[in-house]
This record gives structure tokens, sequence and C-alpha cells, in this order.
């Protein structure tokens, strides 16, 4: 269980973050959105004790991250953006070191790291030294470091940021798999991730919090929700003017033979759509109700908010 | 207990990591070869025939001016260029233990090449009697010489992710506090100043306390004098990492 309570970072006069707060429980795995600047990486950071918050906090469990850091950084796992690693050691020698560090010895640290490279599939590069690695493998060494405690709390800065599909796939899979034990933060601006993966999400725009909710709550926010999306085989120069008259429509957006009309009221859109297509006895070849696109969302409650010079 | 391991645990990872490069190497050649070259060939060590290392221990504080900077400057600079600084940081273990672990292990590293000098000691052992406790003097002085330096280059690497720039800065804060008592100096300063105030400033340097060990006199002074540089030294990294924290 985590919650972030009024978290600010700020240098200087510049605000990186601004009184954030959100919660999650355990078994959620929550999408952290933003452009590039946004503040997502500082949040984080300041979440797993890396920056000290210029105010609020982050509790872990009950443990507050600004009062007792390592009761707190016990149950954390942290996967920092672009993975950094010791270059000259090899997987097993960071991750033993790592064990030891999360207070394991003997045996159990021999079965930890073991644990590590098959959870993360790093049988192939068990001996080879960090700095050789291709970015996938980077990725999952660091995640290996980051689940090998069983945390509570789960914090992923990217994780799959620069990777090809297959081990995007293969990434988003071991996160869905952990989900269940834990709470999980991933940041992204990859918006299909957040339907891939996240059971809810948060966006954050120039350091402040500017939505929260399930993905399908986020898309209800968008202007295209509840629009109406008609492709026709025979489009005349007067469909759009036609269907622009219509009560319960908005305003039309044409592309080609696809029209799209954005609702006034939505509960009538779609039968008034179909209705005056039957009547106009128009060639359909498809009509449908669209239900929002994040990246839609995403751009209106960001626009303007990109400040990619702050942390 | 807990906090102990953690500074070992920090500190193996520190000091293999010295091995793992070629760093290391070259840096216990090096130092062999400028210490032996200095003792034998500058200051005459077999000409004067004497079974004395008085001219071996002389030039510690020069070479280590050098070299010390050069095996501090990574310790926090590189943590900080790479980013595992928030690897480390974020483990459940206090700024402090990485610290502490981190110096020591380059101190021990220092140590070990301090160590390798012994042959020295069969010369002086073939030249003569040697004074068994000058000669364990001149080396407590000296690795604890070591130590304060490098604490000064702990606290420079802390400063920034250049190792360069530590390097340079670590030479040169060493650098002012070990000639501030070395005698040509203090002599060209005692001609004008008064004798209080070249004492006192004299007192902060490294070399008077050096000097005082080399002649086998462990006087507790001089090692408060040198744990108090270095603890100063490492506080003052806390502070400078808190601050980027804070920042």
């Amino acid at each position: 269980m985590l919650e972030v309570k009024n978290i600010s970072k700020s240098y200087g006069p510049i605000d990186a973050v601004k009184d954030v707060s959100f919660s999650a429980d355990q078994g959620e795995i929550l999408g952290f959105l933003g452009p590039n600047g946004a503040g997502k990486s500082t949040t984080m950071r300041m979440i797993t004790g890396f920056l000290t918050p210029s105010a609020g906090t982050a509790i872990v469990n009950g443990h507050d991250i600004t009062v007792a850091p390592v009761a707190a950084k016990k149950l954390i796992g942290y996967l920092p953006e672009n993975a950094p690693l010791y270059a000259e050691m090899t997987t097993t020698t960071f991750l033993r070191f790592v064990a030891e560090l999360r207070g394991y010895s003997g045996r159990v640290r021999d079965q930890k790291v073991e644990e590590g490279i098959s959870r993360c599939q790093l049988e192939s590069v068990r001996r080879q030294p960090l700095g050789t690695l291709s970015k996938g493998f980077k990725q999952r060494v660091c995640m290996a470091q980051a689940i090998m405690h069983d945390p509570k709390v789960l914090i992923m800065d990217e994780p799959t940021d620069g990777l090809d599909p297959n081990q995007k796939h293969v990434v988003r899979n071991m996160i869905r798999d952990m989900a269940a034990s834990m709470t999980i933060v991933v940041s992204t601006h990859i918006l299909e991730e957040v339907d891939a993966i996240c059971t809810r999400a948060i966006i954050i725009s120039a350091g402040q919090l500017v939505a929260n909710g399930t993905p399908d709550e986020l898309r209800r926010k968008s202007s295209l929700h509840g629009a109406v999306e008609l492709t026709l085989s025979d489009a005349s120069s007067d469909t759009a003017d036609s269907l622009r008259a219509l009560p319960s429509a908005d305003r039309v957006e044409t592309e080609r033979s696809r029209y799209i009309v954005y609702p006034g009221n939505q509960e009538t859109l779609y039968s008034e759509v179909s209705a005056m297509a039957r009547d106009k006895e128009w060639k359909v070849t498809g009509l449908r109700t669209l239900d929002g696109r994040l990246d839609d969302v995403f751009k209106q409650l960001t626009v303007g908010g990109d400040f990619s010079n702050v942390g | 207990m807990e906090g102990l391991h953690n500074i070992v645990v920090i500190g193996k990872r520190e000091l293999k990591s010295y091995f793992e490069s070629p760093v290391a190497y070259v840096f216990m050649v090096v130092f062999l070869l400028l210490v032996g070259f200095l003792t034998f060939f500058v200051s005459g060590f077999y000409e004067a025939r004497q079974a004395d290392l008085r001219p071996f221990f002389f030039w510690h504080p020069w070479v280590y001016l050098l070299l010390v900077p050069a095996a501090s400057m990574r310790l926090w600079a590189e943590e900080r260029r790479t980013g595992t600084i928030e690897l480390l940081l974020t483990m459940p273990i206090t700024m402090v233990q990485s610290i502490l672990g981190k110096f020591f292990a380059a101190w021990i590293f220092l140590i070990m090449a301090l160590a390798l000098t012994f042959p020295i000691i069969i010369s002086t052992v073939h030249l003569g009697t040697p004074d068994a406790g000058a000669i364990a003097g001149g080396y407590i002085g000296s690795a604890l010489l070591a130590g304060t330096y490098l604490a000064v280059g702990t606290l420079t690497s802390a400063m920034t992710r250049n190792q360069v720039i530590s390097f340079v800065l670590a030479l040169v804060f060493c650098f002012v506090l070990l000639i501030a008592g070395w005698q040509p100096f203090t002599s060209i300063f005692a001609m004008w100043a008064p004798e209080w105030l070249v004492s006192g400033i004299a007192a902060f340097s490294f070399m008077p306390h050096f000097e005082s060990l080399q002649r086998g006199v462990i006087d507790l002074r001089d090692i408060v004098y040198y744990a108090s540089v270095m603890i100063f030294m490492l506080a003052a990294t806390h502070i400078v990492l808190d601050g980027r924290k804070g920042g």
C-alpha cells in the first residue's frame, strides 16, 4: 500500500513537482503518465528516497520515507530510468551484492540470486560484465534487482523504454504476473501500455496531477468519447451538412468517406445517425460509437505543460 | 551490527571494483616505481649507508599528493556519472554506511599499495640494524596520511560527476594542507608573521604530524589530528551528498 501525500519538489523558483497526492493498493498497477519533463522521475525518486521532498511525503505500508527511510526502503523495489548498473560487475556478482544489501546471506542469498536469474531470464548472461549487455538485458538485470526481496511496492521508471516489441511483451507479462502480491507504479509515455497492463492511471503535467482514474474513466474525458463514426461508400458533398444538422450533433469531422460526429447529446446521437442513414439510403460500410482515445485525453490534459528542462 | 554488515558489503564491492579495472595495477606499479626512484636515486638511500627509512618516508606526502586523488576521484563521481548512485541510495542502508564503506575500501587499497613497499625494510636490515619503532611509526604515519588525503578526495569526488575535476580539486586542497606546515614554506612565512600565527597555521597541516610519526614517536595528538581531519571531511561529504538529494 502506497500513499503519496502532497509531495512537492522545488529547485529554487522552479516547481518540478507540486502538491501531488495519490494512493495505490496491493494488486493495483498504477500507470504514471505525463510528457517528458512533467515530473514523473522526480516524483518516483522522492517516493524511493533518492530525493528529499521539499514538502509532503510518501508512506509505504505505514513507513514514512522521510521519517524512517531504511524501514520504507526495505519494502520498496525500484527500477530507475535507463537501468543504471555497475559496468564492471557480472550479473551474478551484482545480484549477490544487492542480495547482501537486502540482508540475505549464505544459502538464502544464493537462492535469491538464482531466483532472480530465472525469473528475469538471465541464464545466458550470468557471467557477463553488465557493461557489455544489451539494453533489454540491462533492463532485466535491474528488474531482477528490484523484485529480489518481494517488495510491497514496486516503482518502475519507464521499464519498457528502448526495448523491442518482443522484449516489451516479456516485461509487461512479468509486471502482470507480479501484480497480485504488490503495489506497482509504472511510469510510461506509451499509452497503449496503460491499456495493456494498468488497472488505473494518473496523469501529471508540469508537476501537477491532472487526472486519476481507470483507463476507461480517463477515456471518457476524451472529446471523442461517445462520438459516432460513420463510413460510407457513396459519400457526397452534403453528407457532412446533413449530419451537422442532427439535433444531438455538436460538430462533424470528415476524412474522405469517414465521418466523425461529435456528440452534443451522447444518449441519442447513435440512433439519430443510424436513422438518418436509413432515411437517406446511404450505403453504410461502418457505423460505431467511439470510446474515446487515451492519447486524445493525454493531449488535452498536458499540452502546454511540457517543461523539458525540469528533471 | 546491521550497520557494520552494510559497510562491509559496500566496501567489498568497492575494493573489488579497483581490481576489476586496470586502475589498481597501474596505481600500484606507479606508486612503487615513484617511491623507489625518489628514495634510491634522488635521496641516495644506499649512498647514505644508514639503516634509516627517513629518505623513504620523506617522499610519501608528495607521492600521495599525486596518487591518492587518482585513487579517490571515482568513488562518488563515477556513481553520479553512471547513475548507479540512484540504486545505491535507494537500498535499505544509510548514507553514512555508504560513505564509510567506500572510504574504508579505498583506504585498504592504499594500505595494500603501501604494504608492497616491504622490500625496503629488507634493504635497511641489510645496511645495519634499523630502529623497528621508527619503521612502524613511519608506516602508521604514512597510512594515516594516505587516509587523510583520501578523505579530502572523497569529499571532492562527491562534489562533482567529473573525475578530472575531482582529481584537480583534491590535489589543490591537499597541497594547501600539506604546504601550510612544510618547513621551507613556514620559514618564509616566519620572516614577517608572528610566531603564534605561523605555528597556528602549521598545526592544521599534515606535515608536522607526519614528521613526528616518522621519528617513531606515536603521539596521541597526531592520531587525533588525523582522525579529526578524516571525520570532518567525511561529514562534509555527507552534507554534500545530502545537499544533492535535497537540492
